[in-house]
């Protein structure tokens, strides 16, 4: 694809809401207040697993200033944001499953009065045995968690084949086998998740809530409250921060709505810090083994994926982050014959999910820590290694994925120019060292979360005779600039300033359907069905304006507020008197666009899982100094190259790119969702609070050098893909190998702190493996694998024996292809 | 019939808001960044934690960086409290607000007005801070969104701004290092949009 030339996209304009995010004039979701607003606490169990023989909060609703009470009984109605893991309650129904699962909720006066309440809640448990690990999980088949899931306690048990991976082996000089574990760690969005409900006289609900997904946000409420979704109206507020951590229906959002409902008064519920933590539905921890074969040139012959993640008390989105474990280790670097094998088992810990990056970061940190293994193992360069290998763009993977534009080569070679890595590694100082990754992200997923063939986003467009156009999209701007986007898209093609555009957005009454802010697909999404709509607009105009002017159609151009002949540029109209020709000529003017991926190649069980419209790129070359002595290190520089496609904004594609390089920084250095198991089985979370929690602060951000690959993609609008999400990938395994590169030593596990590279260095000392990380992988009883012939030994993306795929495959609709 | 609860008592305290003198009466265990947001309805000022860890409730009392949420409405009395909504103007943005506007320092935007308040102090007693000045400074702050990255060019680029220089962003903050430009129509020629 040639790189299009365009006037409005590819500027570095402010934001669209960027006045008001600077004044705080911003509206989020606990800004809002109306009139006889309650407020709304959640009693939560201080218990990891136990059964609630008793809740009993009409002591509670006794006293002065409280209103309402709810309990599980009130909403016995289960949700969850996969199809296949409906297993939330608003409050719980009969067990409790972590410290910080809602019991019991209390609508007040005012919030004082609504804490107060919860103390008079009385709530008799019954002690169930805990699970605080994936060992402890694996080892423990009763009492499950859940009643549902593949076995015991395991929520989800896959494994796959593709290609012929013991002729792979056979094939390769060096066989790497290695362990690796991955810490979780969590959003921890500044803004804590707000919802306000009012349910109107006219039997109306109406839902603010900082929620990246308000149309499952509205699917959920329409289940558990039991009414129809046209009587729901959900407002998504800009969220402050999300991450991933505000994109599952959650418990507040029902309860309040269920408490409005029953005062028909509004009620309003804002989280503490605490409570975001128990939201959570972040990275989960996951251990690895990884068997790779390559040959003596450092291509890879075969790999055997395996990955048990520690899902938490809930399914959340867990059955697809194990899929995501395992799917997009193909895509950057040739990979002829793969197996992968997942496991995800539930543990008495707030439930795990979406974090940036969903599900790859692990894998992906595994992966290129192990092939810096092997390219010491081989005596190779480990950039010149990978560029040596990359997936072709405009190809399929083993494992049925389509890769279209493919820019990391020239990433790699940027990064590696930039940080003088030929002439710097291996001559620094001592404790100084340069580490390389690379990594590859999805711009959104091929299939829906639930089955259905109707769009994944819409735009709808007004134009009326002031000039004035207004953008219609139910996308979520969380900060990542989504509304800004759709302005700049349409204005493009309207020849308009995108200043002049009104943007309204997230808004379910209001605003066609968009899945929702996750998965990077919102740029590549709305930005294609603004994109449509935006076209469709224009040749209405074109059509009203080469009437008038007496031109062909094709000569009506489209700049500067002004619709004219190309040919003649003083010959045509300001903006708004085209649109009033145009509504003159076709009545009042609207339009309308969409967008639906293309179908994926892959035909197998659990292909659903992988297939994007297209894939960023990204490869980042990290420098350390490590103290030797204690293990204590910073990281000095990162220099950064993202394949965007094609840069939509550039300032706001560069604040991605710096944003999730901290954020990957935080997980490499620092972040952990860490507990303590009590005497008495009790599972609870060490630190939730931001004070405890360690983040980086402006101390400990190192200088960014950040690089802009624009490799266009058929699929995306203007050629743009995505960078949310894909820049955070390669930090953590470059922070590895960068330590490895100073000081000799191997951390195999996310965060790499002073104490585990100290570790390291006591073994090197004493003459062990120079290693710090996991020993051992547990026995899970992974079922058979599906086989399914690569596209080079001429498969067709189905299963070879369709019978095969039966056990442990994917049940339900939501991953599978039809 | 139980006899109604009985009505708290509270406090009534007067201080300056933003240049302007108010009186306001409020339970008196609330805090300053309660009585900002719940009892004058100035929700510029943003709450992450409501312990001092996250310095999204920042604003200047007597021109110095407070934590509102630990901080008494009680103790405001008199004093002249200063909050976002107090640092721009009818006339236009404060250089720091539009400094953060222009580098995309502000993304979900619900840590900003704690970051402009605290750099406004540090501006008002430096007026030419060095990075490592400026990272110390926001040390307390923290941001989810930005890497800090573009917070500190905004910094730097405001500053200069103050100082009566004629600044303008770098073009590395705008397009990062070695961008290629080719793709970029001329903005003020007329010619029709070629996809």
């Amino acid at each position: 694809m040639t790189k299009p030339r365009t006037r409005v996209v590819g500027r570095p304009y402010p934001k669209v809401d960027a006045a008001a995010k600077v004044t705080g004039q911003t509206r989020f979701a606990d800004d809002l207040t109306l009139p006889r607003m309650l407020h709304c606490k959640l009693l939560r169990s201080r218990r990891a697993h136990a059964k609630l023989v008793r809740v009993d909060a009409s002591k509670a609703l006794a006293l002065p200033g409280v209103l309402a009470v709810a309990t599980g009984a009130d909403l016995p109605i289960a949700f969850g944001i996969l199809p296949v893991s409906q297993d939330e309650h608003a409050l719980c129904l009969d067990r409790v499953r972590f410290v910080g699962d809602p019991v019991a909720a209390v609508a007040a006066v005012d919030e004082d009065t609504a804490a107060d309440a919860l103390a008079a809640i009385d709530v008799e448990y019954e002690d169930l045995a805990t699970i605080d690990s994936i060992d402890a999980a694996v080892a423990t088949p009763e009492p499950r968690i859940h009643d549902y899931g593949d076995r015991d306690n395991f929520h989800k048990l896959v494994s796959m084949e593709f290609g012929d991976l013991e002729e792979g082996f056979a094939n390769a000089d060096v066989v790497r086998d290695d362990l690796f574990f991955y810490e979780g760690n969590t959003h921890l969005p500044l803004e804590q998740h707000a919802a306000l409900a009012d349910f109107g006289p006219d039997g109306k609900l109406t839902l603010w809530s900082s929620t990246q997904t308000p149309h499952y946000v509205h699917r959920a409420l329409a289940k558990v409250l039991e009414m129809p979704a046209a009587r729901i109206r959900v407002i998504a507020t800009p969220n402050g921060g999300g991450f991933g951590g505000k994109s599952d229906p959650f418990n507040h959002e029902i309860v309040v709505a269920h408490l409005s409902r029953v005062t028909r008064r509004p009620v309003k519920i804002c989280l503490t810090r605490e409570e975001v933590f128990y939201c959570h539905r972040g990275r989960h921890p996951t251990l690895m083994r990884v068997r790779t074969g390559a040959k003596r040139d450092g291509s890879i012959t075969a790999m055997h994926f395996q990955t048990a993640l520690d899902g938490g008390g809930y399914g959340s989105y867990g059955v697809a982050s194990t899929y995501y474990t395992g799917a997009l280790q193909t895509v950057t670097y040739q990979v002829p014959a793969y197996r992968f094998d997942g496991a995800r088992v539930f543990t008495n810990k707030p439930p795990c999910g979406p974090k940036r990056g969903h599900g790859t970061p692990q894998p992906r940190f595994a992966l290129e820590v192990q092939l810096d293994k092997i390219a010491v193992d081989l005596g190779l360069d480990p950039a010149a290694m990978r560029l040596a290998h990359l997936q072709p763009a405009n190809s399929l993977t083993a494992n049925f994925l389509r890769v279209g534009s493919m820019g990391l080569g020239p990433c790699i070679e940027k990064v590696v120019e930039a940080s003088g890595w030929r002439e710097r590694r291996g001559r620094m100082p001592p404790g100084r060292g340069l580490g390389i990754a690379c990594s590859s992200y999805i711009c959104g997923a091929g299939l829906p979360i639930y089955w259905n063939s109707m769009p994944q986003s819409g735009v709808q467009l007004k134009l009326d005779r002031s000039g004035g156009v207004a953008v219609f999209c139910g996308s979520t701007d969380i900060g990542q600039g989504s509304d800004s986007i759709l302005a700049y898209v349409v204005a493009e093609v309207l020849g308009i300033d995108p200043f002049d555009i009104r943007v309204v957005t997230a808004d379910t009454d209001l605003t066609p359907v968009d899945l929702g802010s996750y998965s990077s697909r919102v740029t590549l999404m709305t930005g294609n069905a603004a994109l449509q709509a935006a076209e469709r607009a224009r040749e209405l105009l074109s059509a009203a304006v080469s009437e008038k002017l007496g031109v062909p159609g094709p000569r009506v151009a489209f700049a500067e507020g002004r619709v004219f002949d190309v040919e003649a540029p003083e010959n045509g109209f300001d903006f708004a008197d085209a649109v009033a020709l145009a509504e003159s000529k076709f009545g009042t003017l609207g339009t309308v666009g969409s967008y639906t991926p293309p179908p994926s190649a892959g035909r197998y069980r659990g292909a659903g899982v992988g297939p994007s419209p297209a894939y960023s790129y990204s490869a980042a070359v990290l420098e350390a100094a490590v103290d030797a002595e204690t293990g204590i290190y910073t990281v000095e520089k990162v220099w950064i190259a993202h394949d965007v496609g094609k840069c939509i904004n550039p300032v706001l594609v560069v604040g991605q790119v710096e944003g999730s390089v901290y954020m990957g920084l935080g997980e490499a250095m620092m972040e952990e969702m860490a507990y303590r198991s009590g005497v008495n089985g009790n599972v609870v979370h060490k630190f939730p609070s931001m004070l405890e929690y360690k983040s980086p602060t402006t101390m400990e951000m190192p200088e960014v050098v950040t690089f802009l690959v624009e490799d266009p993609d058929p699929n995306g609008p203007f050629g743009a893909k995505e960078v949310g999400q894909g820049p955070l990938l390669p930090i953590p395994p470059a922070v590895a190998n960068a330590v490895f590169d100073a000081v000799g030593v191997r951390v195999d596990e996310v965060p790499v702190t002073p104490e585990k590279i100290r570790k390291a260095l006591r073994a090197k000392e004493q003459g062990k493996t120079p290693r710090y990380g996991p020993e051992v992988f547990p026995a899970i009883p992974f079922p058979e694998p599906v086989h399914i012939p690569t596209p080079a030994e001429g498969g067709d993306g189905r299963a070879r024996d369709r019978a095969a795929t039966g056990a442990g495959g994917v049940r339900g609709p939501v991953l599978t292809t039809p | 019939m139980p006899s109604p609860p009985e009505i708290p008592s509270r406090a009534h305290v007067a201080f300056h808001l933003n240049g302007e003198p108010v009186q306001v009466s409020f339970a008196p265990h609330k805090t300053l960044l309660e009585v900002l947001r719940e009892d004058l309805q100035l929700t510029g000022t943003k709450h992450g934690c409501e312990l001092g860890e996250c310095g999204a409730c920042a604003v200047l009392v007597d021109g110095r960086p407070v934590l509102s949420c630990l901080v008494l409405g009680l103790e405001c009395s008199g004093r002249a409290v200063k909050t976002v909504e107090g640092m721009g103007s009818a006339a236009g943005l404060h250089p720091l607000q539009k400094a953060f506007a222009d580098l995309g320092a502000a993304q979900c935007g619900y840590c900003t007005p704690g970051f402009l308040l605290t750099a406004q102090a540090l501006l008002d007693s430096n007026a030419s801070p060095s990075l490592p000045q400026i990272r110390e400074a926001l040390a307390g702050n923290i941001c989810r969104c930005t890497g800090y990255v573009k917070i500190f060019e905004a910094v730097e680029l405001a500053a200069a701004w103050m100082r009566g220089e004629e600044a303008a962003p770098r073009r590395e903050s705008l397009y990062g290092t070695d961008f290629d430009e080719s793709g970029l129509l001329p903005v003020n020629q007329p010619e029709p949009v070629n996809r």
